[in-house]
């Protein structure tokens, strides 16, 4: 179907070949959906998987009070339909009644205040801020599982030999946890590609001007409301490719021997 | 001497970790708070600082949410859609998911990797294609008998739902099937029951653990879903999460704020009390097949 001009209307389909792809190539507002995503799933990506990481470790290895409460709080996020999230956002992010301005003059930091959803520079991060805020939780109770399988014995022999808690998670937890990641890792970055979509549509449509446009975003905008669905699915075909050859390129990259214990 | 110091470093430790965990769950908590609160204030409330409390229970919020936002027809939609999807999904999925794991016929095992390849399969991608296809089926029966029934048609939907959760269902059914232990079988088999009474009363209650799983986690995806919702149904039949949508994008010129904090209380709620019933349950399942002490 990428091969082909297409109104999707009528059955007036028009063979052009490649064509879709060389228009693509060409096309700035692709290119920028383009630059967006990568910047989305690079920069949440580390962001959520550091803090997912620590907090899991934190909530298992610390014996504390209020364990199983923050579990229960951390996790809420990820049973919100993104629409609610969405909703949630736009009060946060809000320019004169918004939550994030308001706190911000709470304390005095009026200079930070920015109009968080209505500037073309800032705007993309605001939605990466909400996707992190969605997926900690989720990625937390998934490693949480993973630690609390380790052995108590190899934190109790490290501790004998004197090695801190900062040396015990780099030394024990993360290379025992090393494979859990890795799994998630792929999984992360296609759902990262989706939600990306589906909270830009439901948050921005991809405005101010394009500049929070992802390319599945695109893709939808060209194929179902621009009617050219020749050209949509070329762009769903390069998204496709995109997203198989980063996951590939993922799991050589972080490939590590698997530790048994 | 060098003792007290490191309790005061131990104690500076711990004081941190709170300070971090606390900030997180602030973080989560004053915003979903924030939008109960908000679904109770008068609209003339909105327009000072968001940190003021309600000044009472303006519940009419909710009343002109359900009469003049529809959101009520639209909640028995996305009810309805749910609970149709649920059912589809399970009649089919369980005896796949059965068959799959227990038995080795010609093509069990192509149709075992279909189904882990169709994991890999996102909605997002084939939404328009879906779109098309039924638009398709559509133009046909128009030409044949006047009448569409593909698009707009709620039952439709659930149909679509329950085949994009399929691969995801049957991949962790039959995993769990696999689990357990053949010897109830072959005694089921002595005692004559054959393949379908054998599946039906005695594999599907031994796997209800992971059916109840199943069914927690596609619950809170049907009733969120909505991208699928707004391309499939563009009539008046929206279910709760497309509905919300609408009335957000009307508050942004009508500023009726209280109305759409209603409406997002609508939407949240459901999710919110399911959780608090089976939190254990659902953040168990997700290592379910998994590791295990």
């Amino acid at each position: 179907m990428s091969l082909y001009k297409w109104g999707g209307f009528s059955n007036h389909k028009v063979f052009v070949g490649i064509n879709n792809f060389k228009i693509l190539w060409t096309d700035m507002n692709f290119i920028r959906s383009l630059q967006n995503s990568v910047l989305l799933i690079v920069a949440v990506t580390i962001i959520t998987m550091t803090l997912a990481v620590l907090f899991a470790s934190i909530l298992t290895r610390e014996k504390m009070k209020g364990n199983s409460f923050f579990r229960v709080i951390f996790y809420i996020p990820n049973i919100l339909s993104i629409v609610v999230i969405a909703g949630i956002f736009s009060a946060v992010y809000d320019p004169t009644t918004g939550l994030l301005n308001n706190m911000l003059a709470l304390f005095n930091l009026d200079h930070l205040q920015k109009m968080w959803l209505g500037d073309q520079k800032i705007a993309i991060y605001s939605i990466g801020g909400a996707l992190v805020w969605q997926a900690i939780g989720y990625y937390m109770v998934m490693y949480m599982a993973g630690i609390a399988s380790i052995p108590e014995s190899f934190y109790e022999a490290s501790a004998l030999e004197g090695a801190g808690r900062i040396r015990q998670f780099f030394d024990i937890t993360l290379p025992l946890i090393w494979n859990n990641i890795r799994t998630t890792l792929t999984f992360f970055i296609i759902s990262t590609i989706n939600l990306s979509f589906l909270l830009v549509q439901a948050m921005t449509g991809g405005g101010p001007d394009g500049a929070t446009e992802v390319f599945l975003s695109y893709m939808y905008k060209q194929a179902y409301t621009n009617s050219s669905y020749g050209y949509g699915m070329a762009i769903g075909v390069v998204i496709f490719l995109f997203s198989f050859a980063l996951s590939a390129i993922i799991s050589r990259v972080t490939k590590r021997d698997i530790l048994e214990y | 001497m060098k003792k007290h110091a490191g309790v005061s470093a131990e104690k500076i430790y711990h004081l941190f970790i709170y300070v971090a965990l606390i900030t997180l769950a602030i973080s989560i908590i004053i915003p979903v708070g924030w939008v109960f609160l908000a679904s109770i204030k008068q609209n003339k409330e909105f327009y000072g600082s968001p940190w003021t409390l309600p000044e009472g229970f303006y519940f009419q919020n909710f009343i002109d949410a359900f009469e003049k936002a529809n959101m009520g027809t639209y909640m028995l939609n996305s009810a309805m859609v749910t609970a149709l999807a649920l059912l589809i999904l399970l009649v089919v999925a369980l005896p796949a998911a059965y068959v799959l794991a227990r038995y080795t016929f010609k093509g069990s095992r192509l149709m075992n990797s279909l189904f882990k390849a169709g994991l890999f399969i996102n909605v997002n991608y084939i939404v328009v294609p879906i779109f098309l296809m039924l638009l398709k089926g559509d133009t046909l029966l128009r030409e044949q008998i006047g009448d569409g029934f593909f698009l707009d048609n709620l039952f439709v939907l659930a149909v679509v739902y329950a085949a994009t959760a399929l691969p995801f269902t049957i991949y962790l059914l039959s995993s769990y099937f696999q689990s357990l232990p053949s010897t109830f079988e072959e005694a089921a088999m002595v005692d004559g029951a054959g393949y379908f009474k054998t599946m039906v009363k005695i594999m599907i209650p031994m796997a209800r653990p992971s059916i109840i799983t199943v069914i927690l986690f596609n619950f809170l995806a049907f009733w969120n879903e909505y991208i699928i919702a707004l391309t499939l149904i563009p009539g008046p039949n929206k279910t709760l999460p497309v509905g919300l949508m609408n009335l957000m994008a009307a508050q942004k010129s009508a500023a009726n704020y209280g109305q759409m904090y209603a409406g997002m209380v609508l939407v949240m709620l459901p999710t919110l009390i399911l959780y608090i019933i089976v939190q254990k349950k659902l953040t168990q399942g997700m290592t379910l097949g998994g590791l295990k002490d």
